[in-house]
């Protein structure tokens, strides 16, 4: 008997709803979400069965409407998602930083598509990864991770609730139509076997007069405060304004400065622990790709080819694309002598990997609408090997 | 004069004594329908751990900081579908959403109709002091036309929103104005919407002498107060068609107060299904 909060066993599944069983099968009890194409499957999905293990499910008026009530959710206690696509995560923005300030876990599954403005809602893209890293205004960090199959949809969407709660931070699925429309197998663990990381919580006597509990306060070497839940007494106050460690308004440059700086560093300072990446005849490649997302099928096809050519290549597929992995990219890539890289934009990740290495990247781009095929990675390997 | 120092306040319990004084202006009525929610949150029979107070941006917005209880300060607009997403994930809660006009009805006005169709159980304070107060005196939705703000130096060309007529149009489950003369009526109705089930909304008129007032002939607080003294009708559902029930202090028209809707519509509840394993 298959359990319906996880439905263990093998299925046959596109990567939109396994997305959404991934988000179940975490304990996600929330979805606040808007139709959009190509991630209205997520939607559609989580309406049928979150209603089936208790968890709510509510269309909003809009995407602006859907951050922010996933936010309410989250500081209600609730591991809460949304799923949209780039029109809608433009609409995002503003409350994602909210998510960054208050520091509210969520989980913001964007299926990305062919972009600017409306662009081609049904065709692929991949080119919301700096507005996922940049897109609210402010200095912050965010997690992203970008997942090549639909078992990735389905494992790295625990794993973002995961990360989301132990940082504190709202966590981005930078996925797109590709993989969210691809069928393909996905194997759901026992639910024994699924991992879950508990928000961090305060275990301090709850004093009823708020006699000098610091919500805000930074107890532990991760820079992340414990989360209190509303309803639990403490009397918390969380604002968006700059605030001290009790959460009060503080307009001051010295608080706004260290608050800001503790909210990049506990991501960037716990960038090991949440940066996830994989590789593929790395060892003695003189030409390394680094892709990722359904370019990295791409990619791992091209490089196939090109060994059978005799040309030493490997490739680099980044499985969390934020924090981005600077050390790694730059411990794996300088002894490269040529450096390619593919997605579907104009030259998004290229630029984080020439910032790192220092070295001129060669791009296989394309604005999107179609995935990138083999053959055209396959042409720019031929071009560097000759 | 005699300095008078007291010990304690009857609301030194339920207001956050270290955050003040407040931000507001003399003159200011938010803290007066402010001193009415925290009377009614003392005599309600809820738990203070369920009291939760989410506001958007503004001068209205900044009550959430003043409240020790919890307390969440949003976004401009985004009160409403935050306190959504809250209650909906712990219906134990109880939870005011506590903002002003520019908040609700402008940025956020497209959240507010849509809660008030669901009829999900949160309740909506609502100012309205005709203006944007905390960015100096700009025009905004309640505006009344011909009205004179930073943004509208020649008077504002717009028609301003009939709130009870468009919160009646969206199916509001509980809908009433007052004014912050009214203090017992907001400090009784607050408490009268806690034990209603679903979507409710106070509108309450509230003076902002520096913002609106100086620019439109009511310059001090207390002279629109008195305005209201003389002009305040107190009425009943169905006694003043909801399309009468706009509002112009300029001009020499009732001001209608009072419960104009009160029906008892099944609040928004999450779809559950069993099933059978």
């Amino acid at each position: 008997m298959v359990s319906r909060t996880c439905l263990t066993g093998m299925h046959f599944m596109n990567g939109d709803h396994a997305c959404a069983e991934g988000a179940i099968a975490a304990g996600c009890r929330f979805f606040g979400g808007y139709p959009i194409t190509p991630s209205t499957e997520i939607a559609e999905r989580l309406a049928r069965r979150l209603p089936e293990v208790e968890g709510v499910f509510i269309q909003m008026e809009d995407e602006l409407g859907s951050i922010a009530t996933i936010l309410g959710a989250s500081a209600a206690g609730t591991r809460s998602m949304t799923a949209t696509s780039g029109p809608g995560l433009s609409l995002m923005m503003e409350n994602i930083g909210l998510g960054v300030m208050l520091e509210l876990p969520c989980v913001i599954v964007d299926i990305q598509r062919g972009s600017p403005s409306t662009g081609l809602p049904t065709m692929p893209g991949q080119s919301d990864v700096m507005q996922a890293r940049w897109g609210s205004h402010g200095d912050y960090q965010i997690i992203a991770y970008a997942p090549w199959s639909p078992q990735e949809m389905f494992d790295l969407t625990i794993q973002a609730f995961n990360t989301s709660d132990r940082y504190r931070v709202p966590v981005l699925i930078l996925a797109d139509e590709v993989i969210g429309h691809m069928v393909e197998r996905v194997v759901i663990p026992a639910e024994e076997q699924i991992e879950r990381w508990e928000r961090k919580r305060p275990n301090l006597p709850l004093d009823k007069n708020n006699g000098g509990f610091r919500p805000f306060r930074v107890v532990d070497d991760d820079l992340v405060p414990p989360m209190v839940h509303a309803g639990e007494g403490y009397k918390v106050h969380f604002t968006g304004l700059t605030h001290d460690e009790l959460g009060y308004p503080d307009m001051t440059a010295q608080t706004h400065h260290d608050l800001v700086s503790r909210l990049s560093a506990k991501i960037r300072h716990n960038a090991d622990q949440i940066i996830r990446t994989d590789d593929y005849y790395l060892e003695d490649a003189q030409i390394v790709i680094v892709s990722y997302g359904c370019t990295a099928r791409s990619a791992r096809r091209a490089v196939s080819l090109a060994r059978a050519a005799g040309i030493k290549v490997g490739l680099i597929r980044l499985i969390s694309i934020w924090p981005f992995p600077e050390a790694y990219i730059h411990e794996t890539c300088s002894s490269a002598e040529h450096i390619i890289v593919a997605e579907m934009n104009l030259g998004q990740i290229s630029l984080e990997v020439e910032r790192i290495t220092k070295k001129a990247v060669e791009g296989v781009f394309h604005a999107g609408g179609a995935m990138i095929t083999p053959q055209s990675i396959m042409n720019k390997i031929q071009e560097l090997a000759s | 004069m005699p300095i008078i120092h007291a010990e304690s306040h009857p609301l030194d319990a339920i207001i956050r004594q270290d955050r003040m004084p407040h931000i507001w202006c003399p003159g200011c009525g938010i803290g007066i329908a402010m001193r009415c929610y925290a009377h009614a949150i003392l005599q309600a029979d809820i738990p203070i751990e369920n009291q939760v107070v989410v506001s958007g941006i503004g001068c209205s917005g900044r009550v959430a900081g003043y409240m020790n209880i919890d307390s969440y300060h949003t976004t401009h607009g985004r009160a409403i579908p935050f306190a959504v997403g809250m209650k909906l994930a712990n219906p134990d809660l109880m939870i005011t959403v506590f903002s002003g006009d520019g908040d609700l009805i402008s940025i956020g006005g497209n959240h507010l109709i849509h809660a008030a169709r669901r009829n999900v159980d949160i309740k909506v304070i609502c100012i309205n002091n005709f203006n944007y107060g905390m960015t100096g005196g700009q025009v905004g939705p309640t505006t009344p036309q011909g009205a004179l703000g930073t943004t509208a130096p020649y008077g504002n060309p717009e028609l301003p929103f009939n709130l009870p007529y468009l919160m009646a149009a969206c199916g509001a489950n509980y809908l009433s104005r007052w004014t912050v003369l009214h203090v017992r009526q907001i400090m009784k109705d607050i408490l009268y919407t806690f034990s209603k089930p679903g979507f409710t909304f106070i509108e309450i008129l509230a003076p902002c002498p520096i913002g609106f007032g100086k620019s439109n002939n009511i310059p001090d607080g207390l002279e629109e107060i008195e305005l209201y003294r003389q002009r305040c009708l107190l009425i009943r559902d169905g006694d003043v068609r909801a399309d009468e029930l706009g509002i112009d202090l300029r001009e020499d028209n009732p001001i209608y107060i009072g419960k104009f809707i009160d029906h008892d519509r099944p609040p928004y509840q999450p779809v559950r299904v069993g099933v059978t394993e």
